[in-house]
């Protein structure tokens, strides 16, 4: 297990280069490494380049807010590679790269960062809140910790149901806090559930250090009181993370039970597009995360193994430019969702008073519903 | 048909339900060996197994969120909250999780989950054994809550809803749990939501009440029957969906509403229905609305049986009504 970051020597951003080379990839990877690192940076770039798009356009009045991941790519991609397609991901705030990786339509995603009439939850949740039902990936809620008892209930029903199929919890450092997460872990520790936790230690829950959210020595180990194994993993090596999960995820297939993974990583951008950083985090800390900077240190691996030389990548970097600029611009026309949407999906079927008002709003606005 | 109590009826729909269909999970404090605290699920476990009657850890919010868990993927969990008072730390993963699942998925993760849970006073339970919290839930969108008085309902209703595609609060009416008893029909017996039940036809007022009110409300009527007042008690029973039309044709025919609730008054389910009246029925109205409900204070221990609206308060106040107009 690799062990969690310490500041990195020296002033500025020098890239801490991951710990592997040839020999080590093979074992960690598996036969088509090669393949593998070049699927972990066209998934990290595509969250990379996604956040620095969707923040600038968020600075500039298109939508209407953004939650960046920058930082957390090597944990969300690595995660999605490691899982198997059925598994159910429960995701946390940051997650939504995961969906992408897992094949979730990117120009569907950004159909929802619009919150137009092309999103599939027909823009009833703020950006980066996406459903993907194709992809395994819940519906999330803007509620810090509630997901992580979902997990374990979707965990019982794949057992019960003999599915083969675990669900993951992922979660922030501040989530493990709130109520859900002893709530969750209780319950997956008592009844013995294939649910595997990821707590993204960003360090950060907007403005509060994790110091003040735990006096335990990590998240991580406060899993034994829940009587299953925690480990703290370096969420900034994407191969780690791939690795980590993947051991755990197939220790689980055999022997279905609890584990918690506590991915270490730096948060690189502000909590939100509403957010700024300045006024509460310590000087030298965004230096010492950039050191860390998950793609960068990706990118050095790449380097220094001849996976995909420097050109490639920028031609892989253009492509994906071109891929979100014109979803974006695809997107930005669709008007927003129907009027009728307003009335759907509250209960299968609308009563009253829904029905009432459904139908006192369409005859002011002429009566188009159908 | 099988005469029983409404805890037997409950027990009896749980048990057809769990035989029918191997999706219906039931999940909650004390409910396997003990049976449940009021034994609502006596039995169930030996017959079902421990993985269908799960007792759980001591933890609303993760016996709820747990069952939209599993309702997510695709079974009917029922979970047990062992007092409506203690559904608070659950509150959360209701209003927030299983409440809202199904509109900000746009209908891609419908989440049916069936909470049943004891409510109301009379059993000296004080503060924390007895409240009527109705409102709470009926005032959030995405849920439905439906309340018995009869054992042929509680089997009914609890049926429907464990075959509804929406999450269900169930509340059931403790301080009859044993004393009202009834005709129960055998198998799948189901009652709809959204349809009330017309308890006694009358024509000078109509009472509108709901759960353990009803025998109380049915005995107030008898009395005033005597003093040739004919009231009309109609049993919602299914607070939403209301069956918005079994009011109104019965206030259109007495032209007189009183409103009977355990829960206090102010913004309680009561002013929904004096509401309701206000807006579609006031040229049908002869007197003023009256609603007869529990104080608005907490709920009292020694004094729970002036607090609860009894024959006594109940007959005054249907007789006042008839008298205004
Ligand atoms: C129950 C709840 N309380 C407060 C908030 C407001 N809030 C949104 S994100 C956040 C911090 C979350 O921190 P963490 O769990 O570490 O996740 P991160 O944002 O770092 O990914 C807070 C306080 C919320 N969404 N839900
Ligand atoms: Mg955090």
């Amino acid at each position: 297990m690799t062990s969690p970051t310490t500041a990195s020597p020296g002033k500025g951003p020098a890239i801490v280069p991951l710990p592997y080379d040839a020999t080590t990839l093979l074992p960690l990877l598996g036969d088509g490494w090669r393949e593998r690192l070049v699927q972990m940076f066209r998934g990290m770039l595509l969250g990379r380049t996604l956040d620095t798009r969707m923040l600038n356009l968020q600075r500039q009045g298109r939508v209407g807010f953004y939650g960046p991941a920058s930082g957390q790519e090597a944990a969300n991609v690595g995660a999605a590679l490691a899982l198997e397609p059925q598994d159910w991901v429960f995701p946390g705030l940051r997650e939504q790269l995961i969906a992408l990786v897992r094949g979730y339509d990117l120009p569907r995603y950004v159909h929802h960062l619009f919150g137009n009439d092309m999103d599939p939850a027909k823009g009833r949740q703020m950006p980066c809140h996406p459903s993907a039902r194709e992809v395994q990936y819940v519906s999330m809620s803007s509620v810090i910790g509630t997901q992580i008892v979902h997990a374990v209930g979707c965990a019982f029903a794949q057992r019960y149901r003999k599915d083969r199929a675990i669900s993951v919890a992922f979660f922030g450092d501040g989530a493990t806090s709130a109520n859900d997460f002893h709530s969750g872990m209780n319950f997956a520790g008592v009844f013995d559930l294939p649910v595997l936790f990821v707590c993204t230690n960003n360090q950060w829950a907007i403005s509060v250090p994790t110091a003040r959210q735990t006096a335990a020595p990590s998240f991580a180990a406060k899993a034994s009181a829940y009587g299953f194994p925690g480990e703290r993993v370096d969420g900034t090596d994407v191969v780690a993370v791939y690795h980590h999960v993947r051991r755990v995820r197939g220790a689980m297939a055999e022997d279905p039970h609890p584990h918690l993974l506590e991915l270490v990583l730096y948060r690189l951008t502000p909590h939100s597009s509403s957010d700024d950083p300045s006024r509460y985090q310590p000087k030298g800390w965004r230096e010492e995360a950039m050191a860390r900077d998950p793609l960068a240190r990706l990118e050095e691996l790449l380097d220094r193994t001849g996976v995909l030389p420097a050109s490639e990548r920028e031609a892989i970097r253009r492509e994906l430019d071109a891929e979100i600029r014109s979803a974006i611009q695809e997107a930005e026309v669709i008007p927003p969702p129907r009027n009728e949407t307003l009335f759907q999906d509250t209960l299968k079927e609308p009563s009253w008073p829904l029905t009432e008002e459904r139908d006192s709003f369409d005859r002011e606005q002429g009566g188009h519903f159908p | 048909m099988t005469e029983m109590t409404i805890i037997q009826a409950i027990n009896r729909a749980l048990e057809f339900a769990m035989k029918d269909d191997p999706d219906v999970i039931c999940l909650g404090e004390d409910i396997g060996v003990n049976g449940g605290v009021f034994r609502a699920t006596e039995g169930l476990q030996k017959q079902f197994g421990e993985e269908r009657v799960m007792d759980t850890p001591l933890n609303e919010s993760g016996i709820i969120g747990t069952a939209v868990g599993m309702a997510l993927y695709g079974l009917k969990p029922v979970a047990e909250i062992q007092f409506l008072d203690f559904i608070y730390p659950g509150f959360d993963q209701i209003v927030s999780e299983l409440a809202k699942f199904r509109y900000r998925s746009g209908g891609q993760y419908p989440c049916h989950v069936v909470i049943r849970t004891p409510y109301g006073g009379g059993i000296k339970g004080g503060l924390y054994h007895s409240q009527s919290t109705e409102q709470l839930f009926t005032s959030t969108p995405g849920l439905k809550v439906v309340v018995p008085s009869t054992p042929a309902d509680a089997k009914g209703l609890l049926l429907t809803a464990i075959h509804d595609e929406d999450p269900v609060l169930f509340l059931e009416p403790k301080r009859i749990y044993r004393t009202v008893t009834g005709e129960v029909p055998e198998g799948d017996h189901r009652v709809p939501f959204g349809k009330a039940r017309v308890v006694r036809e009358g024509t000078d007022v109509s009472v509108f009440a709901y759960g353990a009110m009803i025998p109380t409300v049915q005995q107030a009527c008898q009395v005033l029957e005597t003093t040739g007042i004919r009231a009309e008690v109609v049993d919602l029973r299914s607070l939403m969906p209301l069956d918005t039309e079994a009011v109104l044709r019965s206030v259109e025919k007495t032209g007189r509403a009183v409103i009977v609730h355990e829960a206090p008054k102010f913004c309680g389910y009561g002013a929904e229905i004096a509401a309701l009246l206000a807006e579609k029925a006031i040229y049908s109205l002869k007197a003023p609305v009256l609603r007869i409900t529990g104080y608005d204070t907490p709920f009292p221990y020694s004094l729970e049986n002036l607090y609860l609206p009894n024959v006594d308060r109940i007959a005054r106040g249907i007789q006042r009504t008839v008298q205004a107009g």
